[in-house]
């Protein structure tokens, strides 16, 4: 029987197993940042364990920035110890850090992507549940708890179970304005959120291979959202592409000899997985998240399902929605562009398309944040900050904003927003906030409109 | 990490499916850099209003129910990875989570920190969750040796999986690290073989 590109890097990177029991995953590369790092430090600091291997811990500090005047002292006290204790961590242990205000700041899933660090083939693992992202380089990549950072700390290992194997195929025709967060919000809508748990899932199908790597990179991103801890794509042309001549990709021959491994990994033809599921392009339109999971979705002409489960009730009740009620025209006061999942460069390309020439609705506030300073520079290189500007838009610094809210970028209580993040849960972005998710497309007509708007009626 | 032992007590029933992480621990209190203190703002923005006001609906702030028990709805820990989760709860004084259903992250975090989330059947639930809302005062005891939850009044109960390995680290309170330091050795041989 063949072995799935899942298989084949497991596999490879097993040390030992314990019978009955886990195994013992190699990890190549560990991403950190300041808020799931600094227990794990401490943990090792107390019981006199060194760093095994710094060389292969990257870290950036994204979480609890701000995204304005990031050259200035951070005024929140604990915001500012975190990032302190980050940087003094990363010296004190030799691991490279990617601090506030350097070049290649950024959310630690955009990036490490961007500068090579991400390859095909690896083990990856970071103390954040979207380290899936990287799976969209047929990679296995994954979030750990703190307990676990520690451990490959100590060890550059992890003790797990080897999931089973999932894959969700869509072939087809994207339709015009379906972009690939539409693609993953429809598959998770139909999927539910725990579908995917104890699983490790591949995208396969030419919806996929004719996606660019930024746009892989948003559906296994939210791979965790259907509760996998992983998502892959199989490399491909696309991928190395995309990872030539980066700064931590291999060079010249090298590059050459790893393409050649990289080759080998794709699922065999004859790979069978535990678990199966197909979807038709064609049924996929623009996607619009109603309730408090990221399972509540619909498209964007579809109206609200009519469910009694109680837990379904509560959360419609949190939105102040009605079940059978559509959200067109739906008003909207504020829109978000970024978070790990829509904060790259063709995320702001496709929102400054639509925006170019109009102007935002007076009610709203609209937040863009890229996803790292790589991506600001290039918002601005391109020419896509004067559309923005232009337009009543406000372009922010680097970070993970408000996706989270742990900074100052929150929504009000009460208050809808239409946002290009990951998690629509209760208060996710700020306490008592409401969030509607969906694609930087939708996301951009929303801001322009003031609401909710079909957004297939308005492209030509 | 404590070593866990056999459990009896009452229990705290929270009838929410697909309970996150960031309802169990929401982002703003993500700040500290310490393990301590998280227990103090568990199910914060369930517990209390934007203006610090008790919820009084809420089951954790019902004087009738008691317990180290937390009986959750399907999917419990769905969401971020974030281990303060875990913390909170053991911090809140939690040993054992019921649920038909956990999410990876959250069940593996729980784990490393002496909690069980302890999977049952969607009905042996649906009867413990009646059971314990109707009568606060029943005992439910957790057999983690046997692999057994009962609820002792009614005298039902249900086995219950748990991996081998993470069996005897609870019940040592062994945990991971431990075990990957004392595999040095055949890291470093891994690691050579690769190059």
């Amino acid at each position: 029987m063949g072995k799935t590109l899942f298989d084949k890097i497991w596999d490879s990177h097993v040390v030992d197993a314990i019978e009955n029991g886990p195994q013992v995953l190699y990890i190549d590369k560990h991403l950190i940042h300041e808020v799931t790092s600094p227990q794990a430090f401490n943990e090792l600091k107390e019981r006199s364990i060194p760093v095994y291997r710094p060389n292969q811990i990257v870290a950036t500090a994204d979480h609890n920035t701000p995204t304005m005047d990031q050259h200035l002292p951070i005024k929140d006290a604990l915001s500012r110890n975190q990032l302190e204790q980050l940087s003094k961590n990363c010296a004190d242990n030799d691991i490279t850090l990617y601090e506030l205000g350097h070049q290649y700041n950024g959310i630690v899933h955009v990036m490490a992507p961007e500068l090579g660090i991400t390859q095909p083939g690896m083990t990856m693992v970071c103390g954040d549940s979207h380290t899936s992202t990287h799976g969209a380089f047929g990679a296995i990549a994954f979030g750990i708890g703190t307990s676990q950072v520690a451990q490959v700390f100590a060890s550059q290992c992890l003790l797990l179970t080897k999931p089973k194997s999932l894959r969700v195929t869509v072939n087809g025709t994207l339709k015009k304005g379906v972009l690939p967060k539409d693609v993953i919000l429809y598959i998770i809508s139909k999927l539910g959120t725990n579908s995917g748990t104890g699983y490790f899932c591949e995208y396969a199908g030419d919806v996929f291979e004719n996606m660019s790597m930024e746009g892989r990179m948003t559906v296994c991103n939210m791979s965790i959202e259907m509760g996998a801890r992983g998502g892959m794509i199989a490399p491909d042309e696309t991928t190395f592409e995309y990872i030539k001549e980066r700064k931590f990709a291999p060079q010249g021959e090298n590059f050459d000899k790893k393409v050649a491994y990289w080759k080998t990994l794709p699922s065999d033809d004859d790979a069978v997985f535990d678990q199966e599921y197909t979807f038709d392009a064609a049924d996929i339109a623009p996607m619009l998240t109603y309730g408090t999971n990221p399972g509540m979705g619909i498209k964007i002409t579809e109206t609200i399902p009519i469910d009694e489960n109680p837990s379904f009730k509560k959360s419609l009740e949190y939105m102040n929605f009605e079940a059978g009620a559509s959200l067109i025209n739906q008003p909207i006061n504020y829109v978000f562009i970024g978070s790990c999942t829509n904060s790259r460069i063709e995320d702001f390309r496709v929102a400054a398309d639509y925006i170019k020439g109009k102007q935002k609705a007076k009610n709203v506030t609209a937040w863009l944040v890229p996803g790292s300073k790589q991506v600001e520079t290039q918002i601005i290189e391109e020419g896509l900050k004067a559309i923005f500007d232009e337009a009543g838009f406000e372009l922010r610094q680097p970070g993970c904003s408000a996706c989270l809210a742990m900074n100052d970028d929150k929504i009000p209580k009460g208050e809808y927003c239409v946002s290009t993040s990951n998690r629509n849960f209760e208060g996710r972005q700020g306490q008592g906030s409401r969030t509607i998710l969906a694609s930087p497309l939708v996301a951009a007509a929303t801001a322009i409109e003031g609401k909710i708007i079909d957004i297939t009626k308005h492209l030509n | 990490m404590k070593k866990f032992t056999k459990i009896i007590s009452k229990a705290i029933p929270l009838a929410v499916e697909n309970v996150d992480t960031d309802q169990i621990i929401p982002a703003r209190f993500l700040k500290a850099t310490d393990k301590k203190g998280f227990g103090d703002n568990v199910f914060r923005d369930w517990r209390f209003d934007k203006n610090g006001a008790i919820n009084t609906d809420f089951s954790l702030n019902n004087p009738i129910y008691t317990g180290s028990i937390l009986i959750a709805g399907d999917n419990f820990g769905c969401g971020s990875s974030r281990e303060h989760a875990a913390w909170a709860l053991v911090g809140y004084g939690f040993k054992v989570i019921v649920s038909s259903f956990f999410a990876d992250i959250f069940k593996g975090n729980a784990l490393n920190n002496g909690l069980l989330p302890l999977q049952v059947s969607p009905k042996f639930l649906s009867i413990l969750m009646k059971t314990v809302q109707e009568n606060p005062a029943t005992e439910i005891e957790v057999d983690l040796e046997n692999q057994k939850i009962s609820i002792k009044k009614l005298e039902i109960s249900e086995g219950f999986d748990i991996d081998p390995y993470k069996k005897t680290c609870l019940i040592n309170g062994y945990d991971d690290i431990d075990y990957l330091v004392s595999k040095k050795e055949m890291i470093e041989a891994f690691e050579a073989q690769r190059l």
